[in-house]
């Protein structure tokens, strides 16, 4: 049966581990999608960890791929590889780099890092669904902060303008970016309101209640003959008392003392 | 060239039905035989090419085979960094087509100028980068680009530029293709402007009675070292000819292999000054301006041959 809470904890542990062990960043980044991309990927993308590349897969991209950490962890919690590779994460040498990369491990389908490249990328797997005739679906998981790129937007109208309604885009409104707080350092309200004025159905959702992003994304699209884009309300550094909502939680990590009763918390 | 390029990405459209054609909201007047044939692999992205590339990309990673269209500095410039982390990172089959090399958009102004195309591209990993001198190496190197799997950079002129060839000949991606023999000094260039290259070299030869060996540099990554380094031996003074910054193009790979060879043959580049230009003028006006007129390549290489000599 489907233990939300346990894959929840077994995976927050992971991501805690392997940031932890490697001293890497955007840990806040990566605890603020966790939800999101366990529900994407033990509920509602059609995948098979044994055959990563099937034709007919749905296709994931993490367009913000500073939170490769927990991609990473969902993967090999899924099955996608062996967990001990996991425990490789940004250390020497290793291929499991800070930010997303294609040939890294199965299942990453596109490198990235460079904020506002993968709705457009997207787009044109979209296309060639459409062009195709194929079934699959493309998901795309962009930061907020990254809707402050002006190639996000050229995206945004493509995707509707060529009606590509096999096209979900997930935004994890964690309200940060990398120097301040969304509507300080470039506003993005009313948010709602732009993708819906660019031609887009829009839900929006608590994006840590696991059951909420289930029910918005079981039926896609939202709309016929529309792109669908799931804005979900999410805390950055969730689960972290001393990082929660917190700029920091960006770069910095919790104290060696509060690592260690985070992780017996979660056994 | 345009047309030449255009001709022969139907006529293999044709054929692949995997081929894609997307442009940056350009080709008046190019592409409608291509819309009206192919109607579903035809999409005009608009004015957004960093969009444009990543759909690209999307197609290209659903298998396939795709042609981004612009004029130069925004196919190349306005979305480089798709073009390295999703194009060439990813290693996949898009060909990326420029159009406007060097001074064809003279009157149109620096920001339509594709004078340091060649020097952004030439560093990115994977990619292959073609410049044809007319329209039969136009027209050989998009076959032989559509043939191979992976990222490239074909560099076009526009329309009406003087044949170098008179006929189609065994074209190779990789390897230079000789003009002209000669045994005293010799020319590699790219682009239509090794045409007056050509005409510089024949007043040279008369006057001087020698000959010079003339190369088309149609492929400038990855170069043919091997007809660098021949030149470098067989002939006393190599010049380089292209319609770029002095900064980053031909003239400058070709440095490099000389330098690293320790090779003691006499090397000059013939190029765009480091700057931008802002006057107004056709391709050949803006040449002359810039110190590519067939009078000033001849005395640069007429003067550089007598002091040569003398040496010698």
């Amino acid at each position: 049966m489907f233990n939300y809470a346990k894959i929840r904890n077994k995976v927050t542990t992971d991501i805690l581990e392997i940031i932890f062990k490697a001293q890497a960043s955007h840990l806040g980044s990566a605890l603020s999608c966790v939800d999101i991309l366990i529900v994407l990927y033990f509920r509602i993308l059609k995948i098979n960890p044994h055959q990563p590349l099937a034709g007919n897969r749905d296709r994931f991209i993490l367009s913000k791929g500073h939170a490769i950490a927990a991609l990473d962890a969902v993967l090999a919690e899924r099955g996608f590889f062996d967990k001990k590779l996991l425990k490789e994460y940004c250390t020497d040498g290793s291929k499991l780099l800070g930010h997303a990369h294609y040939n890294s491990v199965p299942g990453i389908e596109v490198s990235s890092g460079s904020l506002g490249h993968g709705l457009s990328i997207a787009n044109g797997m979209a296309l060639a669904a459409k062009r195709d005739k194929k079934k699959y679906r493309i998901f795309v998981l962009l930061s907020d902060g990254e809707c402050d790129e002006g190639s996000t937007w050229e995206a945004i109208l493509f995707a509707s303008h060529h009606k590509l309604d096999n096209l979900v885009v997930i935004i994890d409104y964690n309200g940060w970016q990398a120097l301040g707080r969304i509507k300080e350092v470039l506003n993005l309200e009313p948010f709602t309101k732009k993708w819906r004025d660019f031609g887009w159905s829009v839900k929006e959702v608590d994006g840590h209640n696991s059951y909420d992003i289930y029910s918005a994304l079981r039926n896609i699209p939202f709309q016929k003959n529309k792109p669908s884009v799931l804005i979900a309300h999410t805390i950055k550094a969730k689960g972290i008392p001393s990082l929660e909502d917190k700029l920091e939680s960006h770069y910095r990590l919790p104290t060696p003392e509060e690592y260690n009763k985070l992780i017996n918390d979660l056994k | 060239m345009r047309s030449a390029f255009v001709t022969t990405l139907i006529e293999r459209a044709k054929q692949d039905k995997d081929i894609y054609l997307l442009t940056g909201d350009l080709g008046f007047s190019v592409f409608e035989r291509f819309k009206e044939e192919f109607p579903t692999r035809f999409i005009d992205c608009g004015v957004a090419e960093q969009n444009m590339i990543g759909v690209a990309v999307g197609l290209a990673l659903s298998g396939k085979k795709v042609i981004v269209y612009s004029i130069i500095p925004f196919i190349t410039m306005r979305c480089f960094e798709q073009i390295r982390n999703d194009i060439c990172l990813h290693n996949l089959d898009i060909k990326i087509v420029g159009v406007g090399g060097g001074f064809s958009y003279g009157a149109q102004g620096p920001t339509h100028h594709a004078l340091e195309d060649l020097a952004i591209m030439r560093p990115l990993p994977n990619i292959q980068i073609l410049c044809p001198v007319d329209s039969i190496e136009a027209k050989l190197a998009t076959q032989e680009m559509l043939k191979i799997k992976g990222p490239f950079y074909l560099r076009l002129e526009k329309e009406g530029e003087e044949n170098i060839y008179s006929k189609e000949f065994r074209f190779k991606i990789g390897k230079a293709n000789m003009i002209k023999s000669g045994k005293d000094i010799t020319i590699i260039g790219l682009g239509s402007i090794l045409n007056n290259a050509i005409l510089a070299a024949q007043k040279i030869e008369e006057k001087y009675h020698i000959s010079i060996r003339i190369i088309s540099m149609t492929t400038l990554k990855p170069l043919d070292n091997n007809i660098i380094l021949k030149a470098a031996r067989e002939t006393k003074a190599i010049f380089t000819i292209e319609e770029h910054s002095m900064v980053g193009g031909l003239g400058s790979a070709v440095a490099d292999i000389l330098a690293e060879a320790k090779s003691d043959v006499y090397f000059k580049k013939i190029a765009v000054p480091d700057r931008f230009v802002e006057q107004a003028g056709s391709q050949n006006y803006l040449r002359d301006k810039n110190g590519l007129s067939v009078q000033t390549i001849q005395n640069i290489i007429a003067k550089i041959w007598k002091s040569t000599t003398n040496i010698k």
